[in-house]
């Protein structure tokens, strides 16, 4: 599956407007993905998980920055996530199925705050670039 | 079974009484055919789903959505019991439909999305919380009855 020139386009030009909130975007996007699907805190055992938390909103950062960094090299994912893709094989091994939970949650995040921009156009080019940056974070896992 | 806090109940109650179902459902469904294009299968005979403003501007859709979505209220009247308000439907949509329900999952998904595009802010991880647990208990009192 890869992206066509059109669906790149928008996930370009709304990173844009996105980028502006992405602190706060990824601080939401954490919890909504904790309050709707509780076992994924089973990953943070270590953290403050509650709201307003300083973990939540540096680790809401991490994420949202690796998000950008795929859009920055939207032409080659798989080379700007390499780093991330072993981590998450080799050290996190957080089950797969639990990257559709997230990118579910960003999307509702940025649906949420953008709703005239994330049209159904919109919306399935972010659902599959999730879905593609998904892929390369779980490719080395076996 | 799904058990729904007096909040959560509340929470999608209130929600539920500003959705305009009509418009609301032929945005559920038509999104679905556009992110998820395979979905199409079932819908052979809409005619023109060649791009997504021909599905999103489709009358055939609009109106199955309509009537989707206007099937949706009946969980939100039943959350207690939602497997049995259901069943019926669960048997169509095994033995008439041969729907994998796999897609009701994804139909649920879609339509937190629509709810968030609408309700923006009001849509909070909370209320949207009480949503993901509504959609996933359609979703499975659907395929309770798939043998």
């Amino acid at each position: 599956m890869s992206l066509t020139k059109t669906e790149r386009a928008i996930i370009v030009s709304m990173w844009g407007k996105i980028s502006t909130q992405a602190d706060t975007i990824g601080t939401e996007t954490l919890e909504r993905l904790f309050l709707s699907y509780p076992q994924t805190k089973t990953y943070f055992p270590h953290f403050d998980l509650h709201a307003g938390s300083a973990q939540l909103r540096a680790h809401g950062s991490k994420v949202v920055a690796a998000v950008g960094d795929a859009v920055k090299s939207i032409d080659n994912i798989a080379g700007a996530l390499a780093k991330l893709s072993e981590l998450h094989a080799y050290i996190l091994r957080v089950d797969p199925v639990n990257f559709k939970l997230l990118s579910h949650c960003l999307l509702v995040t940025v649906a949420a705050r953008f709703p005239a921009d994330f049209t159904a156009e919109a919306h399935a080019a972010w659902d599959k670039f999730m879905s593609v940056v998904s892929s390369v974070l779980t490719e080395k896992y076996r | 079974m799904v058990h729904f806090t007096a909040e959560e109940k509340s929470t999608i109650l209130s929600l539920w009484g500003k959705v305009n179902v009509e418009e609301a459902g032929g945005e559920a469904l038509g999104r679905l055919l556009v992110v998820y294009p395979w979905t199409q299968r079932f819908f052979d005979n809409f005619g023109n789903l060649s791009s997504a403003s021909a599905i999103m501007g489709n009358p055939k859709v609009k109106a199955h959505g309509k009537k989707v979505l206007t099937s949706f209220g009946e969980a939100v009247k039943n959350m207690d019991n939602l497997k049995g308000a259901f069943a019926k439907l669960s048997e169509l949509h095994c033995d008439k439909l041969h729907v994998d329900p796999e897609n009701f999952k994804l139909l649920g998904n879609v339509m937190v999305i629509i709810l968030a595009t609408h309700f923006g802010k009001e849509f909070t991880p909370d209320v949207q919380a009480a949503w993901q647990k509504l959609v996933s208990g359609v979703a499975t009192a659907l395929a309770h009855k798939y043998h």
